[in-house]
């Protein structure tokens, strides 16, 4: 069983969900992120999904889109991301990349793979790579023992629903909503049909992102789900201080409030 | 001739997923790989029905005003070395071959039962021929328009405005129209139920190009056929300009099963490929994935976008529709850059010779054209016939073309 296998199995075990925490890999700088990322930890943050920044990302809102500029504005390089892979998971918590497809495959799919598992990276989270169109990640993720987490949608049909789910490994992230990331006043609806629709194909756990922003918030996800990844909300937290010091104070602030939450699931 | 463009031809075709061998496909978020498969569906529904061929072919004879002329532009041809042929797309409503596009994929979105289109444009040459199709078709219409260009084209925000399109200034990335690009596809993501993404390029994720190329391809048809009438024969080249490259596959289609005619289709060189600062994304680019398509892509060492350059708005885009990037490794096509100033040499000696101002876009094909007739001529022993897309008239680039050739009369 893949490493994020053994944390769900026990959270599930311990009556909770985990909390993943999303942010962008050199945003505000390499060594900063590796700073956020290792506070976040610190404030029982479970997971740490690290996002390659890319230059078109059609699946994200504006703050995401805006740190990630900020990040690639600083000069960080694909490279620099699998040190903070290796840096974040020397902390002991698992670290599973994001990213869109051309990076992955400008940098080379299987020294991705390969360079991937060396730094000590779980498995790739891909948005805008769908399982038809992934012979060649499939193959690099097998070879490399590497987890494979595509999105499924509420728009997705069954039969899409339990294609996608077959070709995962690890977990299986569900979008809570039909739209990009970003926190939202109110948590979805569509959600919780969504999981059980992803229960009703497969044991692998579930994770739900997208809108999820306070505890109260990662409490009503983590009721259904097995997993609650939040990135925009956290990524505001370094965005809008006015110094490092305060960014890291109100990460460690939300991680703890998040933290919090998943360990109340409201069923 | 326009009475049924739809009708099915031989020519290339992708597989069912939409690869033009290795090129093309679907790299999207699966939350709009329904939608995706909606459109597939409806659109070869369509196609096959003759009611919407009818009223297709109806639209573009009554409301477009095609088939286009294909006009020998003599005085052209004596300064160029070659009898050339312009299919004559920027006398179209609208001014350009697009109004194709946009009237098929309008009839579509009706067919589907959505109310609301969105589109992206550059300088708004798609945004205002998008905002036509849905003031006459009654749909609600966004289009997103990076910031730069709202202020550089604040003529056509107001065309869109006045045909009561809703123009969103987009304000993130380079803030051009890749990054429209990208907020028209994460308005679809959200509002994927009532709204149709209507692209305006034979690029983007299955069934786009597929579909696009066959909305447009009636460029061809008519070409081919009006050659034949005029010269008794099939021309020895067509020649188009290539951004996102509707245009050139819109001609190229019909001939690409003629093995004798050589298809060529011009990038923006911007310039000067060497310099890095162009918008030719096969000459200068490499494989990579794009806007939901892996083609050619203007891209740096790790996979992040480049900012294309050009003086054609139209053609400022750093990535280009997969079945050109197909072409081009197969080798039925060439493609081969030309820089501004080329472009812009063309452009004025088809506005002294023939009274004809081009699009700036089409001026491209015109400069490739200029090179490419003593070529062929010496390889033929003989005065070549070029058939060249003007796909577009050149009215909405008065100011720019007035700018480089230092014409306007300094505000006072």
């Amino acid at each position: 069983m893949s490493r994020i296998g053994v944390a769900f199995d026990k959270a599930r075990a311990d009556g909770r969900a985990l909390l993943v925490g999303c942010m962008p890999a050199g945003f505000p700088t390499v060594e900063g992120s590796i700073a956020a990322m290792t506070a976040m930890v610190e404030a029982g943050v479970d997971v740490i999904e690290v996002e390659i920044p890319y230059s078109d990302p059609v699946m994200d809102g504006p703050v995401i889109q805006k740190a990630s500029d900020i990040a690639l504005a600083g000069g960080v390089r694909t490279a620099d991301t699998l040190r903070i892979v290796e840096a974040v998971a020397a902390t002991g918590a698992p670290v599973v990349t994001m990213t869109y497809w051309n990076p992955i495959e400008r940098y080379g799919v299987d020294v991705f793979a390969r360079d991937l598992a060396a730094a000590g990276g779980t498995g790739l989270i891909t948005p805008d790579l769908i399982p038809d169109e992934a012979d060649e990640w499939l193959a690099a993720s097998d070879a490399h023992g590497l987890d494979r987490t595509f999105l499924v949608s509420p728009s997705s049909t069954d039969a899409r629903l339990a294609m996608t789910v077959e070709h995962c490994r690890g977990f299986v992230y569900a979008t809570a909503v039909m739209g990009v990331t970003g926190a939202r006043a109110q948590t979805s609806d569509a959600a919780p049909t969504l999981v059980s629709r992803v229960r009703g194909v497969t044991d692998l756990p579930v994770g739900v992102g997208l809108g999820v922003g306070t505890g109260a918030q990662a409490g009503t996800v983590a009721g259904y789900a097995d997993g609650v990844i939040v990135g925009s909300a956290l990524v505001r937290c370094v965005l809008d201080a006015p110094s490092e010091a305060d960014g890291l104070a109100a990460l460690r602030a939300l991680s703890t409030e998040l933290a919090e939450g998943v360990r109340n699931p409201v069923r | 001739m326009s009475a049924d463009a739809l009708a099915p031809v031989a020519g290339p075709q992708p597989d069912s997923a939409g690869h033009f061998g290795r090129f093309g496909g679907r790299f999207v978020p699966e939350a709009l790989v329904a939608a995706l498969d909606e459109l597939d569906g409806a659109w070869r529904t369509a196609i096959a029905d003759e009611s919407f061929r009818a009223e297709f072919g109806a639209l573009l004879r009554d409301y477009a005003g095609t088939p286009s002329l294909l006009y020998e532009a003599r005085r052209f041809s004596a300064k160029v070395g070659a009898r050339v042929l312009l299919k004559r797309e920027d006398l179209n409503h609208t001014g350009a071959h697009k109004v194709r596009n946009v009237l098929g994929q309008a009839l579509l979105t009706k067919r589907m039962g959505k109310t609301r289109v969105i589109a992206e444009t550059g300088a708004g040459q798609h945004g205002v021929a998008t905002a036509t199709a849905a003031a006459l078709f009654d749909l609600e219409c966004v289009v997103y328009m990076g910031q730069v260009d709202t202020e550089r084209q604040a003529l056509n925000v107001a065309r869109m405005r006045m045909l009561g399109a809703t123009v969103v200034p987009v304000t993130t990335g380079s803030r051009t129209l890749k990054d429209a690009m990208n907020e028209a596809m994460r308005d679809w993501v959200a509002n994927v139920d009532e709204t149709h993404y209507l692209i305006g390029t034979a690029a983007g994720p299955h069934p786009f190009p597929a579909m696009v190329r066959d909305f447009v391809r009636g460029i061809g048809d008519e070409a081919r056929q009006q050659c034949l009438d005029l010269t008794g024969g099939l021309p020895d080249a067509v020649t188009a300009c290539v951004g996102g490259g509707s245009n050139a596959l819109g001609i190229f289609h019909a001939f690409v099963g003629d093995a004798d005619v050589r298809l060529y289709g011009f990038e923006a060189g911007g310039d000067g490929v060497a310099t890095g600062r162009h918008a030719a994304s096969i000459t200068g680019g490499s494989s990579g994935v794009l806007h939901g398509t892996r083609t050619y892509v203007l891209q740096d060492a790790d996979g992040q976008t480049l900012e294309s350059h050009s003086i054609s708005a139209g053609l400022d885009y750093p990535g280009v529709g997969p079945e050109h990037a197909w072409l081009h490794d197969t080798g039925r096509a060439t493609y081969l850059p030309v820089t501004d100033d080329e472009a812009m040499a063309a452009f004025e000696l088809l506005c002294r010779t023939e009274g004809i101002i081009p699009a700036i876009e089409s001026a491209h094909a015109l400069a490739g054209t200029v090179a490419l007739a003593p070529k062929l001529a010496a390889e033929l022993g003989r005065e070549p016939t070029i058939v060249v897309n003007l796909s577009g008239r050149g009215d909405k680039d008065v100011h720019t073309a007035g700018d480089y050739f230092g014409i306007l009369d300094k505000e006072r």
